[in-house]
């Protein structure tokens, strides 16, 4: 639970728990920047027509201009916790305590934008990115924002469902944590992975093949279940 | 404990904390329909839950709990610690007393921003005025010429080009907006960059203006030009000044840290010049509005100036005075 070659920062809630922020690289992000400028072009091709109300309509496309340009990105963050791009990606925008954005927030990091995007193309921003261990641009440092990854509902882990068969004593809590993790994913991996796997599990009672499969199953069903086969 | 014992124990638990999040997490659709949820248990029910998280990794119970307890929890922090503002009263106790407090506390910046902005618009002004030639130091023939042509007596709306003659006051109201607002939220982000960007935008907006305001004082069209820029003048360059005072405020972060590291004093800095941006903001699109729907109609010169002084001692006012005495934490 401690990976220490990653991306994920882990913040402390008032809870007294870590929950896990998985941070957003700058290649989804670029792409979700795309998607938005594409969204901002369209809409400046569809707001184009109002020229043709005159004056009245000339105004309401300069405002809409205006909004386009500055307020596109800060109404999407607070609003709905991404812009449209973003979340297309993928990816949310949050204060770095992991709680949803505000508008302070949001208007300094977008506003900031400005900075990031010298000398050319977010150039300021991508090296701001790349050297800063959670990938923030300028406007994140200044604002205290993260951009995440949404994980959508992760993998379900399969059953442990074979009979127990008593481990090894002395099993330290890394093995017991790989042996357990092993049993709920054998199902997911290909049959040659799952016996390799097995075989590293079980090198000092030497099983080979589906027979350390099965015994690395049941230490898991010892160790989910205990000794006793409760009636289910 | 075994693990298989604390699943069956709490599945029940889980299970309608799962519910109360599907409801939470699918926004009005979800809501419409009569909830059978009970938001009242929720935070109670979030705290068990991480509880649990915590028990599942001290018992070192399997990683595929562990990441479900995890990803409970997690779907449940953005709720319980979500912030909403009601936006309409926050808006009006920001401009109320929010935004001028924090000016106040920030004087020197804003000072600065205005020494920045109104010195070298004087120095510019008076030079434009005695000598025919400095002008051309700032702006090419061309640029000279759209000027004059602006401010010409002979024009019907003065402070339109020829050819924006025929715009309505809505079409140069979203005009206004575009550039002002722009260029108060460009002097802000540029002081970033060490606080030198805010400090540019500022001097070169202040010598266009004074530049202007000589040449065309010295050219006799001073009549249009004054009574135009009187109304919306106190709003716009006060607003502009506060904008760049804002971009300071992040320079001096960077520069003079004092005892907090730069990181933490940008933080600090930002979240109030983002406050000051804001009100810069709300002073530029009332600007927007008297330069659009005042500025260039057709009231007498003396009614004109008197609007424009009257502006100014409206914002000294507002400034100086607005949300003293009330400390009801804001």
């Amino acid at each position: 639970m401690q990976p220490s070659i990653d991306t994920i920062r882990f913040n402390e809630t008032p809870e007294g728990i870590d929950l896990g922020l998985r941070v957003a690289g700058p290649v989804p992000r670029a792409l979700a920047l795309v998607l938005d400028i594409v969204i901002r072009m369209a809409l400046y091709l569809i707001l184009t027509p109002l020229i043709v109300l005159a004056d009245f309509g000339l105004g309401l496309m300069l405002l809409a201009f205006f909004g386009l340009e500055w307020l596109y990105p800060v109404v999407f963050e607070v609003w709905r916790g991404a812009t449209p791009g973003k979340r297309a990606m993928g990816l949310r925008v949050v204060h770095d305590d992991g709680t949803p954005i505000g508008l302070p927030a949001s208007m300094i990091r977008n506003l900031l934008r400005v900075v990031d995007f010298l000398p050319l193309l977010y150039g300021v921003g991508l090296v701001a990115v790349l050297l800063d261990r959670d990938f923030r641009r300028l406007g994140d440092l200044a604002a205290g924002t993260l951009v995440l990854r949404v994980d959508g509902g992760h993998q379900p882990r399969g059953a442990v469902v074979a009979a127990p068969v008593a481990p090894p004593l002395g099993l330290g809590l890394e093995a017991q944590q790989a042996i357990l993790s092993f049993a709920e994913r054998s199902q997911r991996l290909s049959e040659a992975r799952r016996i390799e796997l097995a075989e590293v599990l079980t090198q000092a009672s030497g099983d080979r093949g589906e027979l350390a499969v099965a015994r690395v199953r049941g230490w898991a069903s010892w160790l989910a279940r205990g000794r006793m086969q409760e009636s289910r | 404990m075994k693990q298989q014992q604390f699943e069956a124990a709490n599945a029940p638990l889980w299970h309608e904390y799962r519910l109360l999040l599907e409801y939470l997490d699918g926004g009005a659709k979800a809501r419409r329909n009569p909830a059978q949820v009970n938001l009242q248990g929720f935070p109670a029910l979030y705290s068990t839950i991480c509880g649990h998280y915590a028990l599942a990794r001290t018992r070192a119970y399997s990683p595929g709990l562990i990441a479900d307890l995890h990803d409970l929890a997690r779907r449940g922090y953005r709720h319980l610690y979500r912030r909403r503002p009601r936006v309409l009263s926050a808006a009006l106790g920001f401009m109320a007393a929010d935004f001028p407090r924090v000016l106040r506390r920030h004087a020197l910046a804003f000072w600065m921003g205005m020494a920045l902005l109104f010195l070298p618009m004087l120095a510019m002004g008076v030079a434009a005025y005695l000598d025919e030639e400095i002008i051309y130091s700032l702006m090419d023939g061309l640029q000279v010429g759209n000027l004059e042509e602006l401010y010409d007596p002979a024009n019907r709306k003065p402070g339109r080009s020829r050819e924006r003659q025929a715009d309505t006051d809505f079409a140069m109201f979203g005009f206004y907006i575009m550039n002002n607002v722009g260029i108060g939220f460009r002097s802000f982000a540029s002081g970033l960059i060490f606080g030198v960007g805010s400090a540019v935008i500022l001097v070169f907006n202040g010598l266009n203006i004074g530049a202007a305001a000589g040449h065309l004082t010295r050219l006799d069209y001073g009549g249009t030009f004054w009574t135009f820029v009187s109304g919306h003048g106190p709003y716009e360059l006060t607003a502009i000044a506060i904008s760049g005072a804002a971009g300071l405020l992040l320079g001096k972060a960077l520069l003079a840290p004092g005892r907090r590291s730069r990181l933490a004093a940008l933080r600090e800095n930002a979240r109030d010049a983002i406050v000051l941006v804001g009100g810069a903001a709300i002073m530029l699109l009332l600007a927007a509005v008297v330069e659009a729907f005042w500025s260039s109609g057709s009231a007498p010169a003396a009614v004109k100036y008197g609007v424009g002084l009257a502006g100014w001692v409206l914002v000294a006012l507002y400034l100086a005075l607005a949300g003293r005495g009330r400390h009801d934490g804001a």
